[in-house]
């Protein structure tokens, strides 16, 4: 099965990247969620949280205070103004 | 004769204190540019999505965005300059100035009013020795800035962007930098941050073609969204860079400055002795004498 190529990014660090199944975001018009062979889209983030499955381990919660994500080929770029893991989420560094 | 060595002395244990000095600015600017190169390069990646990002929407809708449009005419510009607030940093500041001065000077000559924003206290204390007028100035820690100052400094940029000429607003800001090209070289440089020149670059291979992109919510509003987060971060990075570039020129003068302290040191010493030396001779030339005289 396809994967999703996440990377999470905030202003002045990188947090996060890795493979997932899907990603769930929320977008100012309402939650969006990505699987792999998504249409490219550029949207804009509302603050909250962000949900990543990866294709091994727990889910992973990121919390965002707004900025945009984008889609294309299965490489989902997310860009934070500020980005902050869950707790959950610290197995999943690579 | 005494009073000679004495001078000497004083200048050699002077030159020494200097030297510690120096040797610890070395130092530090040199475990700090570690950190600030890292900087830089942690910063590359957003940098890196937010311009892809940017190309991305310009480059296939055809909107009408006051910052991607060219005003029919430039009447006021303005310039951020980014200097250091600590000197003892060789021509770094120096270096600045003087590029701001060229791009000053050739806005004028194209018949444009200059409005300077100012980063670092060495930039302020130029224009204020000069009784210039200058916008704004933010101080305090250049050496290793925060991603807050440089949202403030978009923020204000972008305000008087959007403000009418007759309020005193510009038509496009230019940023004057020092780039990091690498340890021994670093190049004072002028980017136009306003209005937006997206690169449009060749495709050169497959893979380098944007993807059509869908916008959610709507091309205008990702754009209007997008392009103050470009503004903060191409000021992040440019200061980021200038921060790196501080410090390497530091270190870089501390070095030369704890060479020539070794170099007088070295010269006062060879002084210190001959006066020494030929005080020495005096006294026992002035002995001899007396005895001479007194066994005749």
């Amino acid at each position: 099965m396809a994967e999703l190529e996440v990377e999470i990014v905030a202003a002045d660090h990188f947090v996060w990247s890795g493979a997932a199944k899907m990603v769930k975001a929320r977008t100012s018009d309402g939650e969006i969620g990505i699987l792999p062979g998504h249409s490219p889209v550029l949207a804009i983030l509302a603050e909250g949280q962000l949900a990543i499955e990866p294709v091994s381990g727990d889910r992973i919660a990121v919390d965002v205070d707004g900025g945009f994500f984008s889609v294309d080929n299965d490489r989902v770029v997310i860009v934070a103004d500020n980005a902050q893991l869950g707790d959950a989420a610290t197995a999943g560094i690579r | 004769m005494g009073a000679q060595i004495r001078v000497y002395r004083q200048k050699i244990s002077s030159t020494t204190s200097m030297r510690k000095i120096f040797k610890a600015m070395e130092l530090i600017a040199t475990s700090r540019i570690g950190k600030a190169r890292a900087r830089v390069a942690a910063s590359l990646p957003y940098a890196n999505a937010i311009t892809r990002a940017v190309s991305a929407v310009a480059s296939q809708s055809e909107i009408d965005h006051p910052l991607t449009t060219e005003p029919e005419k430039i009447r006021r510009a303005a310039v951020l300059v980014i200097t250091s607030d600590r000197g003892l940093a060789g021509s770094y500041s120096a270096g600045v100035l003087k590029q701001a001065e060229g791009l000053n000077e050739l806005l004028r000559a194209e018949g444009k009013e200059v409005k300077t924003f100012l980063l670092g206290r060495k930039a302020q204390a130029y224009f204020e020795f000069r009784n210039r007028p200058y916008g704004r100035v933010w101080t305090g820690n250049t050496d290793a800035p925060e991603f807050a100052t440089a949202r403030e400094i978009g923020a204000a940029l972008l305000e008087d962007f959007a403000t009418d000429f007759e309020e005193g607003g510009v038509d496009e800001i230019h940023v004057v930098y020092t780039r990091f090209k690498s340890m021994v070289t670093q190049e004072p440089t002028v980017i136009r941050l306003l209005p937006l020149e997206v690169v449009e670059e060749q495709a050169s291979s497959e893979s380098e073609l944007l993807p059509l992109y869908e916008f959610e919510p709507e091309p205008e509003q990702v754009l209007n969204a997008l392009l103050p987060r470009y503004i903060e971060s191409r000021i992040f990075a440019a200061m980021l860079q200038a921060a790196a570039s501080e410090l390497a020129a530091r270190q870089r003068a501390m070095k030369s400055a704890g060479d020539n302290a070794t170099d007088l040191i070295k010269k006062y010493t060879r002084l210190r002795n001959t006066a020494r030396q030929a005080e020495i001779t005096q006294e026992l030339s002035e002995i001899v004498a007396g005895a001479d005289a007194l066994a005749s």
